[in-house]
């Protein structure tokens, strides 16, 4: 078997989507790579090459003569200033990773970005994204990026977003074991170009505070159990991934910590404003459900509140049960 | 004759550095060390509100984001005062020690280590063991450390969420409290680093690891001894790491492991020559800009502005040069253990100074006094008391949030109006370590670390520079963040 070649690049990363990479796969994400024929070209925090030795096989690849099976960017491109990419430069090579990218890219059988970063931007985006961040094929939910939008790699497809901030460990390996194993096509990808394995899901799927979420118990100060999303920021009913169905570092998650869903799997996720604070409108948030008519979430909420029974209540606002299930043996069904 | 070389891209560092040397018969006399990454952080969290500081700074640095989170967390705390929940700085001690374990484990193991495994050294009689060990990617410890650095990482799971980039760190505490099952979760993942530092660093228990108080005993240690950390021992004599990266700067620390009384590590500043302790004062810290891509601006962290200037000619670097007291400062695990007087550190320090040898062997010594810390951490945690406090917010003011990352020496300086983001400070370990010049023309540490350096005929491929910069163990994303 052929092995599939993965270049990976950091831009403007906080190396946050390494860090995560790093936990994948239950022997080791080296072991779980080299499973499905992967081989790592280069990569900047786990390769043996350095300097004019990376800067070669850069090279070969720029020139054709080396084939690559992904080019995986994690980081925005920052294209300022002045559009000179200045802001980041590859050390040792005098040319920007603007550059790097672009001449790479057109080479690769598949286009990967790991992150939101690289996928629309991410935090560089934030305030007055002073550095003109971009993602590879997005700026933010806008089509086009620093590839344009009819870029479209050797294989035909368009950059894949492995949206997250960071990712999941996993939806990084099962991506890139993915394209190694072939079959990929258009149609695994949701419209922001992200892989509809994990993209297909809500971050509410699964999520721990669920009953508190039908009975609309909410918790109104961080730390307390309740549904995080009346009162506290959570976007868990708006934001793809599948966190709370296959739980991070061990069993976590973000609404497991005890804190809101920040939508980081979303474009433009880092333009939100206090994100611990739910918007709201007339009492009512202004972010709801995505796919549910706001005249019927407001009755069903009004409803679903007369009937919050009491152990739900009063738990929603505790840190811990405060007042378990009854037990009743007399009671079966 | 001068001939003048660039080195980079540096890889196994957490980001990005290029680094120029200038080099007389085959001895590096100068050095210049470049940051080629600037993400505008500060600009960024000006006008923010307060309280978003904490989704957006933890984002600096994926290795790190629990010591930024830490770091802005103290900082609203000072500006606002607050007072943690008990049980809230203890789960933020588990997070943070298990973050900093985690990047001790990953340098030793993926960024350090696999350069003598590079052909360069294939003539040594340690060679062979040593590549099938720590061959980049394909050694056995790469595949052993692993799957340890994920179960130690499950911490972050029960207390944070998740990592890189958890909220769960808030300045009245954390947001997640923890019930008996969890509690025994966490001593369980503890128990199995412990066997991990145990069985394949130390080859020994962690009490004999840290009976060792000298130089002396640790030689007696090692002979005949398995584990990773007697291989090190082994190559580091070999090549005489001791005598690379030497350099003679004040060591400095924050303090690390905030509880009610004093930190577990203590803070304060160390003459390296004399071993002369002396306590820190934060008004001594100034940051220059005159070798930085950036405009003009304040000495003082609480008053400076961070604006870029692409065009600057003096400018070398995205990454402003702190000082202490007007100098520069070494900071990280060696400086931190040497300060809290671990008897073994001050003794490598006293017989070898600050080199690559004491730097490595210290984050070694370190990740052992954090397994044991940890597991009293989880045991002292109240599962009856609240692991968060209300504070109040919307005050004017200003607050320094003063922590150590693995690395060294990580502070965040804040000023409030209101709600919202005046002006936003960071200066990272690597800012330290990896500064510039500054308006006087004294280099930083790594600059003066690299002076000397035998690169022999080899120029820009002499791994002997490879190991001068990668002892610090260098976050070039925070460096400039």
């Amino acid at each position: 078997m052929d092995s599939f070649d993965i270049l990976w690049l950091q831009g403007a990363s906080c190396g946050g989507c390494t860090m995560a990479a790093l936990e994948g796969g239950h022997s080791g994400w080296f072991a779980e790579l080299k499973r499905f024929g992967i081989d790592l070209l280069w990569h900047p925090s786990v390769s043996e090459a350095t300097a004019e030795e990376a800067v070669a096989i850069f090279e070969r690849i720029a020139s054709g003569e080396q084939k690559l099976g992904a080019l995986v960017l994690e980081g925005a491109v920052l294209r300022g200033p002045n559009g000179s990419g200045r802001f980041n430069m590859l050390g040792g090579t005098g040319r920007s990773m603007l550059h790097w990218v672009t001449a790479l890219a057109p080479r690769a059988d598949y286009v990967v970005a790991a992150g939101s970063c690289a996928a629309f931007g991410g935090v560089p985006m934030a305030g007055g994204n002073p550095t003109d961040a971009s993602g590879l094929q997005y700026a933010a939910a806008e089509p086009g990026g620093v590839l344009g939008t009819a870029f479209r790699s050797r294989a035909g497809l368009p950059v894949i977003n492995i949206a997250g901030c960071a990712p999941h460990p996993g939806w990084i390996s099962e991506t890139l074991a993915a394209l190694a194993l072939g079959g990929v096509d258009t149609a695994a990808l949701d419209a922001f170009g992200r892989p509809r394995f994990f993209a297909d899901h809500l971050a509410h799927h699964g999520c721990a505070r669920n009953e508190y979420y039908e009975f609309k118990a909410s918790a109104e100060e961080l730390s307390q159990q309740g549904c995080l999303m009346e009162h506290l920021g959570c976007k868990a009913t708006q934001a793809v991934g599948d966190c709370n169905q296959r739980g991070w570092n061990g069993s976590g998650s973000c609404t497991s910590g005890g804190y809101a869903c920040i939508a980081c799997t979303s474009p433009g996720f880092e333009s939100s404003q206090g994100f611990m604070e739910t918007a709201k409108l007339a009492g009512i948030p202004v972010g709801l459900p995505l796919d549910m008519p706001k005249a019927w979430f407001v009755a069903l909420a009004a409803l679903s509140k007369s009937a919050t029974p009491k152990r739900v209540r009063a738990n929603a606002a505790a840190d811990h049960i405060v007042v378990p299930p009854r037990s009743d043996p007399g009671r079966r069904p | 004759m001068t001939r003048r070389i660039t080195v980079g891209p540096f890889n196994r560092v957490e980001g990005d550095l290029e680094v120029r040397l200038d080099l007389d018969d085959g001895v590096v006399r100068s050095a210049e060390v470049t940051a080629p990454l600037y993400r505008g952080f500060e600009q960024i969290l000006r006008g923010r509100s307060a309280m978003d500081a904490l989704t957006l700074v933890p984002r600096i640095c994926g290795i790190c984001s629990v010591s930024q989170s830490m770091a802005a967390v103290a900082a609203l705390r000072a500006a606002g005062g607050v007072r943690p929940a008990r049980n809230g700085v203890l789960a933020a001690n588990l997070a943070h020690a298990a973050e900093n374990a985690a990047d001790h484990l990953t340098h030793f193991n993926l960024f350090f280590m696999p350069d003598f495994a590079r052909d360069a050294y294939a003539g040594r009689p340690w060679h062979p063991e040593i590549a099938a060990r720590f061959k980049a990617v394909q050694g056995s410890a790469a595949q052993a450390m692993l799957p340890a650095r994920a179960r130690l990482l499950q911490i972050m799971g029960l207390l944070a969420g998740k990592w890189p980039h958890s909220l769960a760190f808030q300045p009245g505490g954390t947001t997640c409290a923890i019930d008996l099952g969890e509690r025994v979760q966490l001593l369980s993942i503890i128990g199995d680093f412990r066997d991990f530092l145990e069985r394949t660093m130390f080859g020994d228990s962690l009490d004999n690891l840290l009976a060792i108080d000298s130089v002396a005993a640790l030689e007696a240690w090692r002979d005949g001894r398995g584990g990773d950390f007697a291989s090190f021992l082994a190559v580091a004599d070999d090549l005489a790491l001791h005598r690379l990266g030497r350099i003679a700067l004040p060591l400095m620390s924050f303090g690390a492991y905030h509880g009610e009384d004093a930190p577990l590590f203590a803070a304060g500043v160390l003459d390296s020559a004399s071993a002369a302790r002396t306590s820190f004062d934060p008004a001594a810290i100034t940051e220059d800009v005159a070798h930085a891509w950036m405009r003009d601006t304040s000495l003082s962290p609480l008053e400076a502005d961070t604006d870029p200037d692409a065009d600057k000619p003096a400018g070398y670097s995205w990454c402003k040069a702190p000082r202490l007291g007007g100098g520069p400062a070494e900071v990280g695990a060696m400086a931190r253990q040497a300060i809290d007087g671990d008897p073994l550190i001050r003794d490598c320090v006293a017989r070898f100074g600050s080199c690559v040898t004491t730097r490595v062997i210290a984050r070694l010594r370190e990740t052992a006094r954090l397994a044991l810390a940890m597991h009293q951490w989880a045991r002292q945690l109240d599962l009856a008391e609240p692991f968060l406090e209300r504070g109040e917010r919307g005050r004017d003011g200003t607050g320094i949030g003063l922590v150590e990352a693995a690395r060294g020496s990580l502070g965040h300086w804040i000023e409030l109006r209101g709600d919202s983001i005046r002006r936003y400070q960071i200066i990272a370990p690597t800012s330290w370590n990896f500064s510039p010049r500054d308006r006087g023309g004294v280099p930083g540490p790594l600059e003066q670390a690299l002076v000397g350096t035998p690169v022999g005929d080899a120029g820009a491929r002499a791994v002997t520079i490879q190991h001068v910069v990668r002892s610090f163990d260098p976050c070039m994303v925070c460096t400039a963040h």
